[in-house]
């Protein structure tokens, strides 16, 4: 495919009228998820948690804190799921493999000069060899998004391929930053295009630009993996991230991935939510089910 | 996964049926001398209540009511005044917004989150809108001082019982008319919950008259001479017949009747926002809507991808319990229409077109039908020409947007329709052409108290909504 | 007609029906004798059938979709044009309506005022969608905007007022969009299919504007019937007459249009253009 063919395509992607994604976005969640249906929630988003800490300030300390909440979430009862994976910078991927050793949980790391992607592209290699190399699972780049808004497609879509190529086994998640894309229209055609290059996971965000992940954007990027496989046969996973905090938002999304991409991806296989307060809510609001009494904050660690 | 949603029932505890209501007269609840009837729960077939009917007396008692009040109160009231009770019901609407919407789902069947999203809130902002017109007459552009017409006699279906009300009630108020309002036989209880909220507001009685019963009572109604202004929202065929009783009168009448809208999906369409426009467009309110867009015209090159989503989206709808929150297709309202559904499908089955619907667990007790779409449906075929009033689409194609136009105005209707396109030029030249009053371009079944809305054609005369809704109720 | 010379005869006119732009005579192949005040012949006028009618409708129905097609501007050149010519026929018509009883004085007043007329109603042809107009701010991310639109095929029964009152009638009609089929005054039709050698030479298309002579009573039940005819102006039909017309008209919900009110030397308000007008509403999102 020549980069002119890779632009026809994108640009004659249906179009997505912005009212009315928000209003079918708005209207999801407006459905009511109680008793039986709310518990089974709360552990499926348990268990789709990519449990995060992106900051500067990230010492080995803390993330041996994080891998622990990962794998026993409620120290107190043991019925509670672990979470999907850890997401680390690269640096403290080696770490992070060593605490969840055994616990079967993953470890993601972010890469390619996260989260601004402004680097040569050798240095994003490397920054994603050495990762996979400290034995991360999943990598979670970021595309140029200053190439693909000034139309230069193809560079987008041979990063992501010369990443992933870089990831050998590790699942790649194409972060596409969707709060500096602005546009529904931009962000199905930055879906298809990380889709096309080979991405096994779409992501939202970094976290680090506002507005983060919204239900209005993951339900385009779900419509574009459902799209995607009935086009290919190949599923893409579907990952949002930042901004959600409570259980009440994770629930929301759930009920969006159920409605729009449907139940093949109500798995952490193929769902994942980049989080970390939010794991505390749904502990707090789990226990509030079991116990049928509202409980607080300083019942659930603090990491 | 399979997700699935525990019931999730909205507390009936909030409303208080009565075991037997009477009419609103003169501001008192008093008999009625026709034989009562029952107002049925659709969802299950349980009574609700025993319910009085007007008799051609008790009619004349209502428009006496209405004429004293319009006389001595209401029509000499300053609009500033005026408009001070409407807001104060408008007030007390959401205030009771969740009672009316519990009691709006139990006798009409439809889902509650569409009567507590959608129908009360309109409700209030209908009044809230008109409230403020009542004191700024004048600068309507219908001249300096317009006179109020007088009694309005006003006909009401059941599908949005409580929203038609106010689509009629408030102009009538807000322009200084006094009203004999008759709800539908099947829906009467909000209606009669809106009288409770007029005493609430202190409304100098007489100004507001809801009369319940059927047909002969709305006959009665319209035909009285005591009426100055007949207002009906309905089918066409009994649109028809007020017309004739009127004719000669000189009095005015507004009509707004049935409809077959083509809702028109272009092959540039936003496919997904289109699907919902679709969906919401037919199965909105059970189909049970005037407007509704029951004839799908797609262009025959996506046609195979639009249905191919349409079925799958449809497959997610839930139908069942109207006070579950998240039932998105209630109850047939009653069991008179669903035979009228099941008898025009049954049709278009045996002309040959396709039928699917989503497998679906419809209760036992009540009225359901579960959504359905029809395809391989040609102009001629009956569910292409007759309103069906349910939550049936049937499905054409075009090829050009003059055959698009064409099949969307080869109709005696001409009250909605939609158009699906990204391209600007072709949403102004589509929507230009088409003969209906209210066109909808990449949205669909959208109201507002601003908006004027009514049909061409055999859909009816007049507008409701907007300046526009003011000149049904004032002497120009 | 005129004024029989002494050295020849004077060449008459024969007075045919005004349809789809040309000047047919009734398919029934019937006339009625028109006279002046003094009972004295003026012509034979065509006494239209209702195959006429039905043939005056297809034309109407033909028409509607250039006229209401064409931009306001245009119609309001062609309206104008329409008063141009009949200025140039001033001393004709005055003669005509001098025939049908009116001194000089009024013959001329009526004349102007009817050319007046036109020219008021051909400046209404680009406002009226202001003045009735209207963007409604709805609750909600769209944008929303009113407009009107001609409602369709019109029948008119014209009234008595031969000249001031047919323009009156006419032209709110037509200046919106609308195609009319007019049944002309009954004991004084003449003027009026003077009047469509004017329209003929206004570039008015044909169609628009259709004239029928001949018996009201038994032209206008036809027209209040006809299904793909969609308002129709009772202000020419005897008010006994006008309930059985409505509940016939009610056949196919037509609006239908009795003013109380016929002095036609008032100012006319927008009251007859407004009858005949739809009020289309279009919603739209708003977004990126």
């Amino acid at each position: 495919m020549t980069v002119t063919e890779l632009q026809g395509f994108l640009h004659g992607l249906p179009g997505v009228d912005q009212v009315g994604a928000e209003e079918r976005a708005a209207r999801l969640a407006s459905r009511s998820i109680k008793t039986s249906a709310k518990a089974e929630a709360i552990d499926l988003a348990i268990s789709m948690v990519d449990l995060t800490t992106l900051e500067g300030a990230d010492t080995a300390g803390k993330v041996r804190a994080l891998c622990a909440k990962a794998a026993h979430p409620d120290p107190s009862d043991p019925s509670v799921p672990k979470v999907a994976a850890v997401c680390v910078y690269p640096d403290m991927v080696e770490v992070a493999v060593r605490s969840l050793e055994g616990t079967g949980i993953g470890v993601a790391s972010v890469a390619t000069a996260f989260p601004s992607g402004r680097a040569p592209l050798e240095a994003k290699l490397a920054d994603t060899r050495a990762a996979v190399a400290a034995g991360a699972s999943e990598i979670d780049m970021v595309i140029d998004r200053g190439a693909f808004l000034s139309g230069d497609y193809g560079t987008v879509f041979e990063q992501i391929v010369a990443v992933k190529d870089a990831c050998g086994d590790a699942h790649l998640k194409v972060i596409l930053e969707t709060g500096e894309l602005v546009t529904y229209d931009n962000v199905r055609r930055a879906s298809w295009l990380a889709m096309r290059a080979g991405a096994d996971f779409i992501k939202t965000s970094t976290g680090k630009v506002s507005p983060a992940a919204t239900l209005p954007v993951t339900l385009v990027m779900l419509e574009a993996v459902r799209d995607y496989r009935a086009a290919t046969g190949r599923q893409v996973g579907v990952k949002p991230a930042g901004g959600i905090r409570t259980t009440k938002d994770a629930i929301k999304y759930l009920v969006l991935v159920n409605e729009t991409a449907g139940p093949d991806w109500l798995t952490p296989h193929w769902f994942r939510l980049g989080a970390s307060s939010v794991l505390n809510d749904l502990l707090m609001q789990r226990r509030k089910l079991s116990t049928g009494v509202y409980s607080g904050p300083d019942y659930f660690t603090l990491d | 996964m399979v997700f699935e949603y525990a019931p999730a029932p909205e507390s009936r505890s909030v409303v208080d049926i009565r075991g037997s209501y009477g009419l609103f007269i003169d501001g008192e609840f008093v008999d009625g001398h026709g034989e009562p009837f029952k107002t049925i729960n659709p969802a299950d077939e349980a009574v609700l209540a025993d319910v009085a009917c007007a008799d051609e007396a008790d009619v004349d008692r209502a428009v006496k009511a209405a004429r004293i009040a319009f006389e001595r109160v209401w029509g000499p009231m300053p609009g500033a005044e005026r408009a001070k009770y409407l807001y104060r019901i408008a007030r007390i609407i959401q205030e009771r917004s969740r009672e009316l919407a519990v009691l709006e789902s139990i006798d009409n069947g439809k889902p509650i989150r569409e009567s507590r999203d959608v129908d009360v809130p309109l409700v209030a902002a209908w009044f809230f809108y008109y409230a403020g017109w009542a004191d700024k007459l004048g600068h309507a552009g219908f001249g300096p001082d317009p006179k109020p017409v007088g009694v309005a006699g006003q006909v009401i279906p059941w599908n949005f019982p409580l929203l038609m009300l106010a689509w009629k009630i408030a102009p009538a108020l807000a322009c200084g008319n006094t009203v004999v309002l008759k709800p539908a036989e099947t829906t009467p209880l909000t209606a009669l919950l809106f009288a409770d909220i007029c005493r609430q507001a202190d409304l100098p009685p007489g100004v507001v008259n809801i009369i319940t019963g059927a047909g002969d009572t709305g006959r009665a109604l319209v035909a009285h001479p005591g009426i100055d202004k007949v207002a009906f929202t309905g089918s066409t065929d009994i649109g028809r017949q007020i017309a004739r009783t009127l004719a000669g009168t000189g009095k005015k009448l507004t009509l707004e009747l049935g409809g077959k809208a083509a809702n028109i999906v272009y092959a540039d369409a936003a496919l997904d926002q289109a699907v919902e426009g679709i969906v919401n467009g037919i199965f909105f309110n059970q189909g049970h809507v005037c407007c509704a867009g029951s004839r799908l015209l797609v262009q025959e090159s996506v046609a195979e991808e639009v249905l191919e989503r349409l079925k799958a989206r449809m497959a997610t709808l839930r139908v069942g319990d109207p006070l579950d929150k998240n039932t998105d297709i209630g109850a047939i309202n009653s069991a008179a229409q669903l035979d009228k559904i099941r008898e025009l499908s049954a049709a278009s089955e045996q002309e040959g077109a396709g039928r699917w619907s989503p497998p679906c667990q419809l209760p036992d007790r009540g009225f359901w039908f579960a959504p359905t779409v029809f395809t391989g449906v040609a102009q001629s075929h009956r569910i292409a020409r007759e309103e069906i009033f349910g939550p049936v689409l049937s499905v054409l194609t075009f090829r050009t947007p003059e055959e698009a136009v064409t099949k969307a105005n080869n109709t005696p209707y001409g009250l909605s329709a939609g158009i699906w396109t990204e391209k600007g030029s072709q949403i102004l030249w589509t929507a230009q052409r088409l003969r209906a009053g209210v066109v909808w371009a990449n949205t669909f079944n959208k109201f507002d108290p601003a908006s004027p809305f009514g049909g061409y054609k055999e859909s009816g005369f007049g507008r409701e909504g907007g300046r526009h809704g003011l000149e049904a109720y004032l002497n120009v | 007609m005129s004024e029989r010379m002494t050295d020849r005869l004077a060449v008459r006119k024969t007075y045919k029906l005004y349809i789809g732009g040309a000047f047919p005579r009734s398919e029934s192949g019937r006339s009625y004798p028109v006279t002046d005040t003094k009972d004295r012949f003026l012509a034979n006028a065509s006494h239209a059938s209702r195959k006429d009618v039905r043939d005056a409708v297809t034309a109407a129905r033909k028409a509607f979709g250039g006229w209401s097609g064409r931009t306001a501007y245009n119609r309001a050149q062609i309206l104008y044009r329409i008063a141009e010519m009949l200025e140039g026929r001033r001393d004709q018509f005055i003669t005509e309506l001098r025939h049908t009883g009116a001194s000089k004085t009024q013959a001329a007043t009526e004349v102007d005022a009817a050319i007046d007329r036109w020219v008021w109603y051909a400046g209404w042809a680009d406002k009226i969608t202001t003045v009735t107009g209207a963007a409604n701010p709805v609750s909600g991310p769209y944008f929303n905007f009113s407009t009107p639109e001609p409602t369709g095929v019109v029948a008119v029964v014209a009234p008595d007022s031969p000249l001031l009152g047919l323009v009156s009638v006419i032209a709110p009609a037509i200046v919106t969009g609308n195609t009319t089929i007019v049944i002309a005054s009954e004991p004084a039709p003449l003027p009026a299919i003077t009047l469509a050698e004017v329209l003929a030479t206004s570039d008015l298309p044909g169609g628009v504007i259709n004239i029928l002579t001949g018996h009201r009573t038994e032209l206008a039940p036809w027209l209040a019937s006809h299904m793909d005819v969609n308002a129709i102006d009772l202000t020419g039909v005897a008010h006994e007459d006008r309930r059985d017309l409505e509940e016939t008209a009610a056949g196919n919900l037509k609006r239908v249009h009795h003013p109380a009110t016929t002095d036609w030397a008032d100012d006319p308000g927008t009251a007859r253009m407004t009858a005949f007008l739809e009020t289309k509403t279009v919603w739209h999102p708003v977004g990126v």
